[in-house]
């Protein structure tokens, strides 16, 4: 058993419907969770949307998170999606202040580098995009915190599974604790 | 046929076989009761005071029965007065459909008269909770708002309807009940894997595993939780318990889950539990808890709580195991077939030694007889002597409380009707008329406390108007005894707001006002008179009843505490 917590990720398909998001967004206050990162849109079926959730909690409570989701009559499915079998993509905006070229000149090096996109250039400020998983966008804000960020917006993280298994495959039954112990 | 969505409302009653409803009319819902005006031969409808009473009554009616009881309320505050009710059954896992209708869709979102966002505000205390703002989804939401209440671990469902919506007409087409899952928004969930509309399939290799495991154990104790009375599945237990020989504990929700007066049972376990539930809760080998959600109140501190033992959870609810205490092993299922699928294959067993250590603590309270006062166990006896076995006991919350399901022996599922998850003071009345309207031929009394009772007395002109004949009997002690009980003991004697001695009204004079008979008894005689006169007057009738202010629930083991840990003894 292991009591560590850490950033963890939930897939959740639900009903396209009103409320939906709010009733799953209650169940994590109302269990004591603070939400770190959540992303919503509908999926290749319009009549559901798919919600990726971050929390902090160890592997006991984000089964016991899941349990509790599928409890809700909206959600279809639910899968914890771990960062070994998954891949993860943020989308972050930053807009920085250029006051000389000098500046200008050395971020657009830094997105190069990163390969992250020059969405806007103005006079005074630059707009990047960057697209990643934690690690890359937390690198380039780092850099970016040298000189002065206007503005930063994230669409926070999705994430898909690796390989054919997608959330539709999940199986509520067996194995969701892992005992580990003969209890015989 | 082209109905409206009013009478849509009630053919979709008739469909589920409801007959009684709850509730309280308004501005919103007026054309539910104008419908129901012409369903009253089919649909019997109870007025109660208030619709906090209603929506206790519902649940009343739904414990006694195993029915879905089924509550009106009007939009706004009727809806509010509603919360306290449905925050009870969720938490008891009662099954309860609750209707109110809602200000029009045109005046929605505009802070209208008697406007509010109950839907929002149920969220959280409801299984599922819908809004039906056109006519055309009426039928099919209430299919499935009936299907969710009574499916898996039951609770209660909200349905909130737009005015408009009971207004406007629509083809109405009957659907027997056995074809609602082949229909709509049900048939859709039924495809989906998250939701066990029918209870999970029990995984026989579990079922091998624990029948292994009772092999193996010496000392095997039972908990018999409140999921064995909801899925009626005293039958089984009691055979699988006699079967591998264990003892029983028992939780306030699984009372009557076995009968109380069987051998094998060692009364209540927890915080108010005996000295055997709580001494073998601490010395056996393997743990056995069905339908059990190991509350604050039966395991007190979770990280110590049979920790010797290897604990088996038995529950229909998934998100159960392991939520409050670390289990061995788990079954998920409905307790009646799994426990069914147990008594095939368990072997039987015999633990004499490990039953002479257990029954060798009290599985009972002595509490102290006095001449000259009323003492809580004498009212007690003198119920038990005086009243049928199979009486239907309503309790309210507190002292009262405990001393009834420490005493009574309960026999079957429904038979005791508390509000132990939620905790609710004033439930006992409202869920006393239920139950009385759910079985006429059943005698039902009420037991509270003088707190309680102030509550929601209210009701009393509900049992009056419909002349149920429930006899409360009001533990009169002038204080709110359990929170005084805890002042004494953990807060140096500070009685911060519970010493009510001035405080009226005088119980007796208020059943005259409504109506009813009453009597203050202060000694025993007097007691048994009184029970007489109110089982011979057939109308309700209160019994106020005088006991000594500082009368204490023993055994007790303070929150957190290990099990073992009395406070009193």
């Amino acid at each position: 058993m292991t009591t560590e917590m850490k950033r963890q990720t939930l897939a959740i398909l639900v009903d396209n419907e009103s409320g939906v998001l709010s009733q799953i967004s209650r169940l994590f206050s109302r269990k004591g969770y603070n939400i770190e990162s959540l992303a919503v849109g509908a999926t290749e079926h319009p009549e559901t949307s798919r919600i990726t959730i971050e929390v902090m909690a160890d592997e006991d409570q984000i089964k016991l998170l899941a349990n509790q989701l599928r409890k809700l009559f909206p959600v279809h499915s639910v899968k914890v999606l771990t960062p070994e079998t998954s891949i993860r993509r943020e989308l972050v905006l930053y807009k920085v202040r250029t006051p000389d070229s000098a500046v200008r000149n050395e971020i657009i090096g830094i997105a190069n580098i990163f390969r992250a996109n020059i969405i806007d250039v103005a006079i005074g400020s630059i707009t990047l995009s960057v697209i990643g998983a934690e690690s890359k966008t937390d690198a380039i804000e780092k850099l970016l915190r040298e000189y002065e960020i206007l503005e930063l917006v994230r669409t926070g993280v999705i994430a898909l599974e690796r390989g054919q298994e997608t959330i539709k495959d999940e199986t509520v039954e067996k194995g969701e604790f892992d005992y580990g112990k003969n209890v015989l | 046929m082209k109905l409206t969505g009013a009478q849509i409302l009630m053919e979709c009653l008739l469909e589920q076989e409801v007959d009684t409803v709850f509730g309280y009319p308004g501005g919103t819902i007026l054309n539910v009761y104008d419908a129901l005006y012409r369903y009253g031969d089919k649909i019997h409808h109870v007025l109660t005071a208030h619709e906090q009473g209603a929506a206790h009554a519902a649940d009343g009616y739904a414990r006694s029965t195993g029915k879905v009881g089924v509550c009106f309320a009007t939009s706004g505050p009727g809806a509010t007065n509603l919360t306290t009710g449905i925050a009870t059954a969720y938490m008891d896992s009662s099954p309860v459909v609750f209707i109110s209708c809602n200000v029009a869709r045109n005046l929605i979102g505009k802070d209208s008269f008697q406007e509010v966002d109950i839907t929002g505000i149920t969220m959280p205390i409801t299984k599922c909770n819908y809004i039906v703002d056109s006519v055309e989804k009426l039928a099919d939401t209430v299919r499935t708002a009936f299907a969710i209440a009574k499916s898996g671990r039951p609770g209660p469902v909200f349905i909130d309807i737009l005015k408009n919506a009971t207004g406007e007409k629509t083809e109405y087409e009957p659907l027997p009940r056995e074809q609602h899952y082949n229909h709509g928004r049900l048939a859709a969930m039924m495809r989906r894997s998250s939701q066990d509309f029918k209870a999970p399939e029990v995984d026989i290799e579990s079922i091998k595993t624990l029948a292994e495991m009772i092999k193996k154990a010496e000392k095997p104790l039972l908990i018999c939780g409140g999921g064995v009375v909801r899925g009626r599945a005293d039958k089984e237990f009691l055979e699988f318990a006699e079967k591998i020989d264990a003892p029983v504990a028992i939780t306030l929700m699984g009372g009557g889950g076995i009968c109380g007066r069987n051998p094998l049972a060692t009364g209540m376990i927890g915080m108010h539990g005996t000295q055997a539930s709580n001494m073998a809760c601490d010395a056996c080998d393997l743990l056995i808890a069905v339908g059990c959600r190991f509350s604050d109140r039966v395991a007190l501190s979770p990280k110590t709580f049979a920790k010797q033992a290897k604990i088996v959870q038995i529950d229909i609810d998934r998100s159960e195991i392991n939520k409050n205490v670390r289990t061995d092993h788990h079954i998920v299922g409905d307790a009646k077939r799994v426990l069914a699928m147990l008594n095939e294959i368990v072997e039987p067993a015999e633990h004499p030694d490990w039953k002479k250590y257990v029954f060798s603590f009290k599985t009972e309270t002595v509490y102290d007889d006095s001449e000259d006062t009323l003492t809580p166990k004498q009212i007690l006896s003198s119920i038990a002597k005086l009243l049928p076995q199979n009486t239907v006991v309503a309790t309210d919350v507190g002292q009262h409380q405990m001393w009834a399901t420490q005493h009574f022996r309960f026999d079957y599922p429904g038979q005791l009707l508390t509000s132990g998850g939620f905790g609710t003071m004033g439930f006992g009345l409202g869920a006393a008329i239920g139950a009385k309207v759910g079985n006429p031929d059943k005698t039902v009394i009420h037991i509270t406390g003088d707190g309680s009772f102030r509550m929601n007395c209210n009701e009393l002109a509900t049992v009056q108007d419909y002349g149920v004949p429930i006899i409360t009997f009001v533990f009169n002690n002038k204080t709110l005894g359990m929170v005084r009980q805890w002042q004494t003991l953990i807060y140096d004697k500070r009685y911060s707001e519970t010493t009510l001695t001035e405080r009226g009204p005088d119980f007796v004079a208020l059943a005259k006002a409504y109506g009813l008979g009453g009597a203050h008894v202060t000694n025993v005689e007097e007691l048994e008179t009184a029970i007489k006169e109110a089982i011979a007057c057939g109308h309700g009738y209160i019994i106020d009843c005088a006991i000594d202010i500082d009368e204490k629930v023993r055994p007790m083991v303070g929150g957190g505490s290990h099990i073992t840990d009395f406070l009193l003894s």
